[in-house]
């Protein structure tokens, strides 16, 4: 081999080398929030809406990339080194995760931000084809033979377990708090569920664009998006008698952002949520905001139904987690009699 | 072949069957691929393809694939020049472990690599005190890549050598030439059409690998996402077109390796 050919050879690691060491020369603050799902089209509008004001504010640029999935398995991620500058993932129980394995948040990260640290809420509603065709009008007719009800899995997703405690709530009041005619009405709606995605996406996707399955039980704001939106026209909203208040938690990851060198900037981002501007975006996004001036402005958006909190039927979400999602938890036991 | 004995209506019912067979799984989803991809029209097609993060996702799968085909290929190689040409002990067990990428499910393969350098892992503290980022960054997603891709080119090469056998090489050294000089002027000139081919098949594998990689790459957008994963989050975010059209550039990616293989090819043969 002589050196031309030893040059050629080794020229694809210098074109490499040279792409990386490209990319590193970038100079500006970047954020890494990672999400849940059903978050994307909400972050896209909110990252530019701060981007906007930071650099007005401070003359800094600041880049906020953006990673989502099921919010289980992004904590998962976080807790196994996805250096996340903030999280904010579907429900404060994945946040404690992170806080109990890892010592990158600290226990008492819930009391740091206003309203336990969730800057928006939701709740779980139906969606179903035009007409509703199958008179799907509350819980009750969900189980009922038959029906195929599209929602992802509670191990991995976040909004299917509010989605399952919804569920669980309806069941209780309807029975007089009686938990084992609950436990049958959940496990009766898990017998019409076809496919178990693993995330809230993956669930629309199937519903919406694979055409499987009468009715999804989704977050409200990923069930407008679809009314509204990517499916207009074709999709209709049910409300529910009763439903859940659905908290995402936001929150700084202490660790990775001191490592990094992007407390304040990260803390103002989580601050801008709670702002004006951010909770309109919010809003614009149907997530029900928590500033009653912005709520009052979309309030034809939001339909009005009772909901329960967490803390009210189950005690706080680490007593749900542990009685119902846990290996060998309720949710198990359901999901194995099929 | 020059008695044909069947009857005419089998022969074309055997041609039915192969030519629809190669219709249905080949020819029809790649045509259905640039069909969705076009389907808004060639301005949107190159529109969505100019994103930020598509070109992100598109350098990050040439880098990677740039990184881990060589790599492979100095290993492939090396490991079948020794494992053909040569008798030692423990041959059968390296072969197994060269194989060994291949048995291992890719989900499998990217959860190695979190428990080995994950926060939670087994370097996993070591390397964040000395700042270094492998897991959910592109280290691990090349790291992967190697090793999903680990076996193609030794297995390409292995029976090619061994069909060949040591003649050639033994009379080189018979007059006198040395083990690196026998290498490179008579292995290796023997072998390139099967390293030609292990490129391309370690190359395309590379490329698309979506298992391994959506494992360890975190997800981050314009940062460590490779197409096939920024294939699959243009989907979820109801964005088909552009779904398509990233999907339609892997596809096209394939497609000009073949070429190259056949350039290569005629040229070789008629260069002889």
């Amino acid at each position: 081999m002589n050196k031309q050919s030893i040059t050629s050879f080794l020229m694809p690691f210098i074109i490499g080398l040279a792409f990386i060491t490209s990319a590193a020369a970038e100079n500006k603050v970047t954020l890494l929030n990672v999400s849940y799902d059903p978050t994307r089209e909400l972050y896209q509008a909110f990252n530019q809406s701060f981007a906007q004001n930071w650099l007005k504010l401070t003359g800094t640029v600041v880049e906020v990339n953006q990673s989502h999935g099921g919010s289980g398995k992004q904590a998962r991620a976080v807790i196994d080194g996805l250096e996340a500058d903030v999280v904010t993932l579907a429900l404060a129980y994945d946040i404690d995760s992170i806080a109990n394995l890892t010592n990158l948040i600290p226990k008492t990260w819930q009391k740091r931000l206003p309203n336990a640290s969730a800057p928006y809420t939701s709740t779980i509603v139906f969606l179903v084809r035009k007409g509703n065709p199958r008179n799907i009008k509350d819980w009750d007719d969900l189980v009922k033979p038959g029906v195929s009800v599209i929602m992802p899995n509670p191990k991995t997703s976040g909004g299917a377990r509010w989605n399952y405690l919804a569920a669980w709530g309806y069941a209780l009041k309807k029975w007089n708090n009686d938990e084992n005619k609950a436990k049958d009405f959940v496990a009766a709606l898990y017998k019409n569920v076809p496919v178990l995605d693993s995330g809230a996406r993956g669930s629309t996707t199937t519903f919406v664009e694979r055409k499987i399955g009468d009715v999804l039980i989704a977050w409200e704001n990923e069930a407008y998006l679809v009314a509204n939106q990517t499916g207009k026209g074709e999709f209709e909203i049910v409300m529910p008698s009763l439903s859940i208040l659905a908290e995402p938690s936001v929150t700084l990851v202490d660790g990775d952002a001191d490592r990094h060198g992007t407390r304040k900037v990260a803390q103002a981002y989580l601050e801008y949520l709670y702002s004006a501007e951010g909770q309109e975006i919010a809003a614009k996004n149907y997530y029900r905001p928590r500033m009653e001036s912005v709520m009052a402005k979309y309030a034809s958006q939001f339909q009005k139904v009772e909901l329960f909190t967490i803390d009210d039927v189950f005690n706080g979400w680490k007593a749900a987690q542990a009685k119902h999602f846990a290996d060998k938890g309720i949710f198990d036991q359901i999901f194995q009699v099929k | 072949m020059s008695a044909r004995t069947e009857p005419k209506i089998i022969q074309y019912f055997l041609i039915f069957i192969a030519l629809a067979f190669f219709g249905l799984f080949i020819v029809l989803p790649l045509v259905c691929v640039f069909h969705n991809a076009l389907a808004k029209g060639w301005g949107i097609y190159f529109k969505t393809l100019q994103d930020r993060d598509a070109i992100a996702a598109m350098k990050m799968t040439v880098v990677t694939a740039l990184i881990a085909v060589p790599l492979n290929l100095i290993f492939g190689v090396v490991a079948s020049w020794a494992i053909a040409k040569f008798d030692f002990k423990g041959k059968n067990f390296l072969l197994t472990l060269i194989d060994l990428p291949l048995s291992v499910s890719p989900v499998i393969a990217g959860l190695i690599f979190i428990l080995l350098f994950g926060a939670q892992g087994l370097l996993g503290p070591w390397l964040i005190a000395h700042n270094i980022r492998i897991i959910f960054a592109m280290p691990a997603v090349i790291l992967v890549t190697i090793f999903v891709t680990f076996p193609i080119v030794a297995r390409e090469l292995i029976p090619i050598m061994k069909s060949q056998g040591n003649e050639e090489e033994e009379a080189a050294m018979t007059l006198g030439a040395s083990g690196w000089k026998t290498f490179w002027l008579v292995s290796v000139p023997n072998i390139r059409w099967g390293i030609l081919y292990g490129i391309i098949l370690c190359n395309a594998r590379a490329m698309g690998e979506f298992g391994a990689v959506s494992v360890v790459s975190g997800h981050i957008r314009g940062l460590t996402n490779t197409l096939p994963l920024h294939v699959e989050i243009l989907y979820n975010e109801y964005q088909s077109t552009a779904a398509f059209a990233a999907a339609s550039i892997l596809a096209l990616l394939a497609i000009f390796t073949l070429i190259a293989k056949s350039i290569v090819e005629v040229a070789v043969r008629r260069g002889i």
